[in-house]
Formats: structure tokens, sequence, C-alpha cells
């Protein structure tokens, strides 16, 4: 076997620069790279010659650690990927583990998953158009968009008992019902939040300070999007006319009535644009969900594989022994690999699950947008200026722990 | 939803476009194809993958302009020992594909697909990371996220998990 010492290249720092340019070091704990990105730039004067991320600072082998887990045990693991979006990926990584088991989820919890979704995708832009506009220098936007977030993480808490790493949904399911008042609370968001979404926007969209920050600034052409591989709002800002929810439906997204807000001009404030529009979106598809919530059963009847009630666990033998069963020794899966894709808030995250047959998955493979995204930094910033690279970061939106994994 | 038993006969599956395109365009290139959960999975030999990539990208009657995921599996001990495993979405045709390609355990290596989708740079160069898999013709191939001098490959089977190393 060729040993890998052939290809473990130089250290960037010494392959990068020449006699007109100089090497800047920006990160990992720089604080407009929300995370621990380390970007080296090769600098001619304020001009970016070249760009080269070093991720990996977060690679904490979360996929190698799944093919330890009982197929239940995963969904943990999921929220830490991207923990701005946990719903997102334990609905992927549920969505993928039913498909293996060809299991179908009662309506109820559909809609809940739904629900809840959307408002994670709120959450995750409000963290984003903070930061964002803190990066950019617009302080203020930042105290408003996390006091809305507040509120979401204060409903994530209701019905999960955690505020980030909620782990809510199931395989077969939701973990438990909406506890009492949880809807009145969310209608009561939904009704004043697209008055706060005009407040954001009245304090950037026309702001010429803002507009200069980001108008044709960070450039992507929509052929680089696609050949890039790049997804959700950063290819929806260049024109890539593709979302997931409307094209390929999942998890019953093709009963809501939505628009896919679509921009051309593959600039920061394009993909400010989009963003801002899905809020507009998603607080409208909140509303549906609520309108839609029928009563029944939040969890499919399956024993074998979703846990009893607790009512039923302590009363009757036959669920008891479901209960220990699932507990000790998981469930099985049929041999099989399935693709889920889901449009997270950062754009397509799949999960590729392998099962040999066992109740411990073989490989569960992330394909975390945040990791192809990042692919856009070099035609971003390249023959760019310096000072733009912290807008181009934060306009691509990258989650670390996302990147990493 | 009951599952379906998995469709694996190619006289059974040579009606669906991307069999039937490799099937008349590049001759001997495909070795199996299973239909199996609503999900398309072919597999072709590795020294026709970057011809069937391109033809499946081009080729009008199926589109795969989209190369969404690019991972790796490892069946050790079995031979040949690791799966190449391309995630194609065509956006014109809202269908997914996946193709394999089997690659033994020996000396494992592919061509690089980073001339077709520029993108796929540091996804190759998580697999090399992880898996030991070389991409010929990958414009810079470096560990990606462990760090440079780390022996071994973690998400190889045969990787120890546990106890003193």
């Amino acid at each position: 076997m060729p040993s890998i010492d052939q290809f473990r290249s130089e250290p960037i720092v010494e392959t990068i620069g020449s006699d007109r340019t100089m090497v800047l070091n920006m990160g990992p704990q720089h604080p407009s790279t929300h995370g621990v990105l380390r970007l080296l730039l090769e600098i001619d004067g304020e001009t970016i010659v070249r760009i080269k991320p070093d991720i990996g600072y977060l690679h904490t082998g979360i996929e190698k650690t799944c093919e330890a887990k009982f197929y239940q045990q995963v969904i943990p693991m999921t929220d830490r990927i991207d923990y701005l979006a946990p719903m997102s990926n334990n609905l992927a990584y549920v969505l993928a583990v039913e498909k293996l088991l060809g299991l179908e989820i009662p309506p109820r919890a559909m809609w809940i998953r739904l629900m809840l979704n959307e408002l994670t995708r709120i959450n995750s832009h409000l963290v984003w158009l903070g930061t964002h506009a803190m990066d950019i220098g617009a302080m203020t936007v930042f105290l408003y968009c996390f006091r809305e977030r507040e509120e979401i993480l204060k409903m994530f808490e209701m019905v999960a008992g955690q505020r980030m790493m909620t782990s809510y949904f199931r395989v077969g399911g939701i973990s438990m019902d909406l506890p009492l008042g949880f809807l009145d609370y969310v209608k009561n968001f939904a009704a004043y939040f697209p008055d706060r979404i005009e407040q954001y926007s009245d304090l950037l969209t026309n702001n010429p300070i803002w507009i200069g920050r980001t108008k044709g600034v960070a450039l992507i052409a929509k052929e680089d999007a696609v050949e890039l591989m790049l997804s959700g709002p950063t290819a929806r800002g260049s024109g890539v006319d593709w979302d997931l929810r409307r094209d390929m439906p999942y998890a019953g997204y093709d009963k809501l009535e939505f628009k896919v807000p679509v921009e051309t001009a593959g600039d920061v404030f394009a993909r400010y644009q989009v963003r801002m529009g899905e809020l507009r979106e998603s607080i409208s598809m909140v509303k549906q969900a609520i309108a839609n919530l029928p009563d029944g059963p939040i969890k499919a009847d399956a024993p074998k594989i979703v846990l009893p009630d607790r009512e039923k666990m302590k009363t009757q033998m036959e669920s008891l022994i479901h209960h220990f069963k699932i507990v000790t020794e998981g469930f099985t899966v049929p041999e099989g690999e399935v693709y889920q894709g889901v449009e997270s808030p950062r754009g397509e995250m799949g999960y590729y699950v392998v099962s040999d047959g066992t109740a411990k998955p073989y490989r569960v493979h992330m394909r975390s947008p945040s990791f192809a995204n990042l692919n856009a930094i070099g035609v971003m910033c390249e023959h760019n200026l310096l000072a733009d690279v912290v807008a181009a970061i934060g306009s691509i939106d990258i989650i670390l722990g996302d990147v990493d994994r | 939803m009951a599952l379906q038993p998995a469709i694996t006969d190619l006289e059974l599956l040579k009606e669906r476009p991307a069999v039937a395109c490799l099937l008349s365009e590049l001759p001997g290139a495909l070795q199996a194809a299973k239909f199996d959960r609503d999900e398309l999975t072919i597999w072709v030999d590795s020294f026709n993958l970057i011809d069937a990539l391109k033809l499946l990208r081009a080729s009008s009657t199926t589109q795969f302009a989209v190369l969404a995921d690019l991972t790796a599996l490892d069946w050790f001990p079995s031979e040949p020992r690791f799966e190449l495993v391309y995630s194609l979405l065509s956006h014109a045709r809202r269908e997914r594909i996946r193709l394999k390609v089997k690659v033994s355990g020996a000396d494992p290596y592919v061509e690089s697909v980073t001339g077709l989708w520029a993108g796929a740079s540091p996804f190759e160069r998580e697999v090399f990371d992880l898996f030991g898999i070389r991409f010929q013709g990958h414009p810079d191939l470096r560990r990606i996220m462990m760090p440079d001098d780390w022996e071994g490959h973690p998400l190889r089977k045969d990787y120890p998990v546990e106890g003193y190393r």
C-alpha cells in the first residue's frame, strides 16, 4: 500500500506567497468567521490574490461515532452538526431511517414536524441576519434579531425541554405531544413577527452603508454555483431556482403553499434578499401548519420500533417487553441504503444511511450544506478587497460544526 | 408504505433513462443496477467512471448536472473493499440517482471528478483523509479533517475505536 507521506504536502503558508504578495492568517479565533474557520489569505496590497480555507478544527468524528450507536441514539448526534438548525438535521435523519424501514408517520406528527422545521429556519436566519449585520457594522439589528430568536428558543424549550439541542423528532413520529398553551404562544408570535421582519428590513434594505457594503460584492455566477455544488439561499441568490421543499417535496411540504425567493444578482445583497424572503415565507408556513394541525396520535403504530407510551409501559406486559427490547437492543433495520436530502436553512442537508440489517447503522454520512457552500469562498473573494471577506463569509452563512462534523 | 423487494434484474431496469443511456452509449461500463426504496443505484467499473459521469451529465435524457454528494463505503474484510458513492441530482428532471464504483483495498484509487465539478475537491479530500482512497488528478490532495501528521484513516472499518494506540 502506498504511504500517505507522499501526499502530505508542504504547509500552505510556505507554498503560497511571492515577492509581491504577503500571506495573512485569519482565524481560527477571528470573531467574524462564525466559529473556528481559518483562512489563509495571500494579499497584494489590499487585494486578495488567493484564499484558502483551513478546516477541521471542530472535527469530532460524528460519522464514525454513529456507527457505534443504535439507530435511535444517533438522533442527539445530529443536533450537534448544525447547531443552529437542530430540527432540520433531526428531520433529515429520521426521514432517512423511516425510508429504510418503510414506516409511515401519522399526520399530526407530520404537521408538527413541518411547523417546527420552519421555526428552525426562522431561528437560524435570525442568527445569520444579526451576526451578518454586526460583522458589516450595523449593531442594532443584532439585538432585535436575538429578541425574536429568544422567543423561538422558548418554544423549543417548551416542546423538547432544550433550547438548542432539541432531539425532539423520533423515528416514527415525535417524542411527545405539544404542551398546553404552546399553539397559542406560536400563534401570538406568528401574528407580530411579520412586522418585525419589516423592521429589520427598514434598518437595512435602503440603508446606504448596507447597500455600499453588500451590492456588487462577492459575486457568484450561476454556472459557478452549480459547478461548486452550492445549494440553498447561497445558490438561489445567484439565480439557481431550486428548493427541495418545492421541487422534491418531503415530509409533507407538498401540502403547503409557498413561494421560493430567487434573486439573480449573485452578490451579498441578493443572498440577503433571498433569506429575508424566506423569513416571510416561513412564518406563513408556520401559520398554515397551525391551521392544518389535526388531532390524533403522534407516533406510528409500530411497537417494535417506536417506544410505547409511559402509561402503557407501566400497565401492559407486552409494552414493557417492547420498551425493554428497544432500549437495550435497539430495533433492527432491513438491509439497504437511502439518501434523504432536506432543505435546511443553509441548503441541501443530506443523510446517506446504509443498513446491514443490524440495530446499528453500517454507515451514516452527512452531506452538509456548509461544507459544500464553503467552496464559494474562492470565487467570492479572489481579486476583491480584504475588507469584503467578512461580508462574503457572512453571506454564505456557514456553521463550522456543519462543515467539520 | 410497506417495503417492496429490491429490483436488481437489469432487464426490468433497462427502461430507466440513466440505465438506458449507459447501456447504449457506453456499453460494458455498467456492471449492475438496483432499484430499492424508490432510489436507483448503478455500479460502473472504475475505468469508465469519468466517461459515465460525463455522459449522465450531458445526455438530454438524463441531465444529471448536479453532483449532490460524494462519499465512500468500506466493506472490510470483503473484496473489492471500497465503494465510492456519487449522488447525482437533476434539477431539470427532479430526480436523483446513485452511481457507485468498486475499488480494491490493496491500492485504492479512482480518477478525480474535480475536472467535472470543481466543488468536489473538498469532498474528495475528505474521502482521502478518512478512507485513504486516492484521487488521481486531484489538484490538492491533502488531509482536510485530521491533522497533517495523523496516522491511519478513521472511517475505515479496521480502524481501532478503543484502546491505547
